[in-house]
């Protein structure tokens, strides 16, 4: 059965959702294990039905090919290595509720539906699932005045971008006749020129699927969100999603609108530009940790678009390749936070982060490991992912792209330095040694010895992300 | 072919990191148990580098030792390895130098060791790494890999404005590297492979040759460096340790070197021949100019910083000034552009082991008084006499003089520019007077005269490791200065190839 992951999580939400009020008030370990369990079976199940064609279920809907297979695996375990980082601190902060394991796991299925969507309808139907799900996690600290603004701008912003990806979606189906499947739109646009209303629908279509990734200048709500969000829903806000929200794109922009390229194409390598520049130079004048990754994040899905707007199969795996090492080094920064944080207090600024050599020598490697990947330096995964576009950008002969792009990481480069600074050359503040939990230190160690090992041999990676993309 | 029965040159690229690993596994608690290892490895990398020597069949250009294997397929990149006679040389003065910087940071370095040694240890399989990769990516994978040791040496152990110096290194040769990388990829895609030697044979336009000369030139210079873009060096280097600025100028000055010879003579011998007025120009700046500088410089450190990137002028000068000896008709059968390439090379290991002399002798001063200023000290030599002595054989060499390998190089390179232009020759020649100016003096002001400081007198001659450190220098420099013929037995044949490789035209 081609959906039955979809159905096993639909199911287990569901039973997450009933059970946690004969939970008792002090502890919701039995959630967090079903989650966790529940994660381990799908990935399972989905290990199992994997096969390198495309097949088509439910009339054509529902597509599950290489890439969703990849997409999901890593959906699963992104989602896994969030849970057990955020434990200790929802824990520490009174809000280890169930809706926290609930949201998560239905944001997930509105993920997995996007990841496998065939057809206008369901591609939507999956964003929503996964936005609302994201804007109630926001809030989940519903007394906390940052959290609440945090949790109402992401709504308003993300519903506009709905709106206008909806509206896009509605132009398409007025322009080819009335199609909604994907495959069906390709054929429709492949033929003849392509019309202002369609220009017009590529145009929306393009603004609601880069939204959810962040890339500028849809950003703006990016760093309100990811500051204001407790900790650990922004470990979730900024990691899985973005490879839905690139399987989105694909889909869209590939699989519906490949034909017209033309169109999309520039709109891409302006966005990609103002992402690369704006994130890079934006991020030197934080001094919250926090939002410093944030226009990290910024800067890195434009390198993620840099591999779409590409147009081949190069660049789609090289896109896929960057969105895994960014889910990867996004999860150990944003752990980086949970590490440091304490009961009571949040240890979000870039001052927190004074003299971690001295109180924690392993964990201080992994983040000097974590920053040189962000920056893209060798023998660290970010390095073959930064390599991986640009190859791809200059197979293309947009050579020009490539040097502007290297020339923002360079920029790039100063505020990883100096986070790297502050966490070797400086004597720390608090000389106590860290004492987060296990769980939370085996996760980030976990991550450095993945952009440790990519970075010395990547090809696993890169060949699974070739092979998703028929390569 | 000669050939060992395992990767000799994965062993002595790979083990000292992996030896690096371990050591930083030892944590600060050890610090004995991690001095000990990080010297038993360092001193068995060495004896893997000398190793080579025996079978290193001299009569071919080609790679030897050669290792080939796929590495990442999709992006067509292989884990290539091999070398010839211009990095076998390097190799060996990478796996030298660090066995000395182990052996100066022994007792100094007292703040987490283990990082330390650790750091080197990984600097030098990434170097060894650079000068043996023959995969354009492998190359770029190590050249730009060992700025993170570096970074951090400089930023913990680093003296009182050692994040700005540190930061300032960092930016800059990575600024340089990024555009090399655009070019790698851009020959990946007309040529169809990563290799470096299927790189040199790719015909180029002269358009895309000047473009790909300009990448290579902005990374090179900044790591060689070249005048105008020298300006991190003295700061890195016055920051950075002991250790740190002997690696700097011995080892990472000579990537910038190796990169002109490996990537821009051959792969661009159009843009390089069109362009050499530049390099030229801008060499002799840097010997002259650069000489000036030094001249005035208060801090030791500063001052030999000053005159490396003098000193590097020559090797730059040498490499672009075979095509002026070309362009001249009495200069048929090329034997000056060999004598110029050699030049640089023998400049390039002489001031590898001269300037790692310099900065080991003025760590030994700051170990004792905590100061590099010149005006500190003054009559060493009253109560440091060995040392003393010893300084003044590094003096001389770093001056130039006969019989000492600082001699050599310079003399090759400065008798080549006679054949190209007399007077390109006697501005290069000038530095002969320049140098012998700011390093004499600065000796006379350290090492001789009167006692100015009460603190002087008190002062330790060398103690037994600091005269085994410092004498093997002297050893080598020496015997260098007298009998340079191995050396340049080990690199003619591969210079006679390359100097054909630069000479032919592309178009």
């Amino acid at each position: 059965m081609p959906v039955l992951p979809e159905v096993i999580l639909a199911g287990m939400v569901c039973v997450i959702l009933l059970i946690d009020p004969f939970l008792p008030k002090s502890g919701r370990t039995l959630s967090y294990v079903l989650s966790l369990a529940t994660l381990v079976v799908l990935f399972a199940v989905t290990v199992f039905g994997m096969s390198p064609e495309v097949r088509l279920s439910f009339g054509g809907m529902v597509v599950n090919d290489p890439m969703s297979d990849l997409m999901k695996l890593a959906l699963y375990a992104g989602l896994a290595l969030v849970l057990i980082l955020s434990r200790g601190y929802l824990k520490d902060r009174g809000i280890d509720q169930g809706e926290y394991y609930m949201l998560a796991l239905s944001g997930l299925l509105g993920m997995m539906i996007l990841v496998s969507a065939n057809h206008l309808l369901l591609i939507y139907l999956g964003l929503e699932l996964m936005s609302l799900s994201m804007y109630a996690m926001t809030a989940l600290k519903r007394d906390d005045g940052r959290a609440s603004e945090a949790a109402m701008k992401y709504f308003v912003l993300g519903a506009l971008a709905s709106g206008l990806l909806l509206y896009g979606m509605s132009l398409l189906y007025g322009v080819t006749g009335g199609h909604l499947m994907l495959t069906d739109i390709a054929q429709a646009v492949s033929t003849g020129p392509s019309s202002l209303a369609l220009k017009t629908a590529v145009v929306f279509i393009v603004i609601g699927a880069i939204f959810k990734l962040g890339v500028a200048p849809f950003h703006m709500w990016l760093p309100d969100v990811y500051e204001g969000a407790p900790t650990a829903v922004t470990l979730y806000l900024a990691t899985i999603p973005k490879i839905a929200a690139l399987a989105m794109l694909l889909r869209l922009l590939v699989d519906g609108m490949g034909g017209l390229m033309v169109d999309w194409q520039p709109i891409l390598i302006v966005t990609a530009m103002l992402s690369m520049a704006l994130g890079n130079v934006v991020a030197i004048a934080q001094i919250s940790f926090k939002r410093m990754l944030t226009y990290s994040t910024v800067s890195h899905v434009g390198f993620v678009m840099l591999g779409v707007l590409a147009g081949t199969e190069a660049g789609y795996s090289a896109a896929l390749f960057y969105t895994l090492a960014y889910v990867v080094m996004s999860l150990g920064g944003f752990g980086m936070i949970l590490l440091l944080a304490r009961q009571g207090y949040e240890a979000e600024q870039l001052d927190d982060l004074r003299g971690l050599n001295d109180r924690s020598p392993v964990m201080a490697f992994v983040f000097l490991l974590l920053m040189f990947s962000m920056a893209g330096i060798p023998f660290t995964l970010g390095f073959w992912a930064k390599l991986a576009v640009l190859q791809a950008v200059v197979g293309v002969g947009l050579t020009w792209l490539a040097v502007f792009a290297v020339i923002t990481s360079v920029i790039g480069a100063f505020y990883y330095l100096r986070a790297v600074k502050f966490v070797y050359f400086d004597e720390p503040i608090d000389r106590s040694a860290v004492n987060s939990a296990w769980s939370v230190r085996g996760v980030l160690a976990v991550t450095g010895l993945i952009v440790l090992g990519l970075g010395l041999y990547p090809s696993w990676l890169t060949g699974l992300t070739a092979q998703a993309f028929g390569g | 072919m000669p050939n060992f029965s395992w990767p000799m040159l994965s062993l002595i690229v790979w083990l000292p990191i992996l030896a690096g690993v371990l050591v930083m596994a030892f944590g600060s608690r050890r610090p004995n148990a991690a001095r000990w290892f990080a010297l038993i490895s360092a001193v068995l990398v060495l004896l893997l580098s000398l190793a080579l020597l025996p079978s290193f069949d001299l009569h071919t250009y080609a790679m030897q030792f050669v290792e080939r294997a796929a590495w990442i397929p999709q992006f067509g990149i292989h884990y290539h390895l091999g070398v010839d006679g211009i990095s076998l040389p390097l190799i060996i003065l990478t796996a030298f130098t660090t066995v000395i910087v182990i052996i100066s940071a022994w007792e100094v370095i007292q703040e987490k060791p283990h990082q330390y040694l650790a750091a080197f240890l990984i600097m030098e399989g990434m170097m060894n790494g650079t000068f043996a990769a023959l995969d354009a990516i492998v190359f770029y994978f190590f050249f730009e890999g060992m700025l993170i040791p570096m970074f951090v040496v400089i930023g913990i152990w680093g003296g009182p404005r050692r994040v700005y110096a540190t930061i300032k290194f960092f930016l800059y040769t990575f600024l340089g590297s990024v555009f090399m990388l655009i070019a790698l990829i851009y020959m990946y895609f007309k040529g169809g492979s990563f290799s470096i030697l299927h790189m040199q044979q790719l015909p180029l336009t002269m358009t895309e040759q000047v473009l790909i000369f300009l990448a290579f030139l902005i990374a090179f210079a900044v790591k060689i460096p070249m005048w105008p873009v020298h300006t991190w060096l003295p700061d890195a280097h016055v920051e950075a340790p002991t250790g740190g600025s002997v690696i700097l100028a011995a080892i990472m000055l000579k990537i910038g070197g190796y990169g002109f010879l490996r990537f821009s003579l051959p792969i661009t011998p159009d843009a390089s021949s069109l362009l050499d007025g530049l390099m030229i120009a801008l060499s002799l700046v840097a010997i002259v100019y650069i000489g000036f500088v030094a001249l005035v410089q208060g801090d030791m450190k500063k001052l030999v910083a000053y005159s490396s990137i003098s000193h590097m002028g020559f090797v730059t000068l040498g490499l672009f000034i075979i095509f002026l000896i070309a362009a001249d008709p009495i200069n048929m059968n090329h034997s000056g552009v060999r004598l110029a390439l050699e030049g640089s090379m023998v400049q390039m290991i002489s001031h590898g082991l001269i300037s790692a002399a310099m900065f080991l002798s003025i760590g030994v001063l700051y170990d004792r008084l905590h100061s590099r200023e010149i005006s500190t000290y003054g009559g060493v030599v009253n109560t440091m006499p060995w040392f003393g002595a010893m300084v003044m054989v590094f003096a001389m060499a770093n001056v130039g003089l006969p019989g000492t390998s600082g001699f050599v190089g310079e003399f090759m390179v400065i008798l080549a520019a006679f054949k190209a232009n007399f007077w390109i020759a006697f501005a290069a020649a000038l530095t002969l007077i320049i140098g012998a100016a700011y390093t004499l003096w600065m000796v006379k002001r350290v090492i001789f005269g009167e006692v100015v400081n009460a603190a002087v007198s008190t002062l330790k001659d060398l103690n037994a490791r600091e005269a085994w450190m410092l004498g093997s220098l002297v050893f080598l420099i020496i015997l260098m200065g007298v009998w340079p013929n191995p050396l340049l037995d080990l690199m003619h044949a591969t210079i006679e190839h390359l100097a054909q490789q630069a000479l032919t035209s592309k178009l």
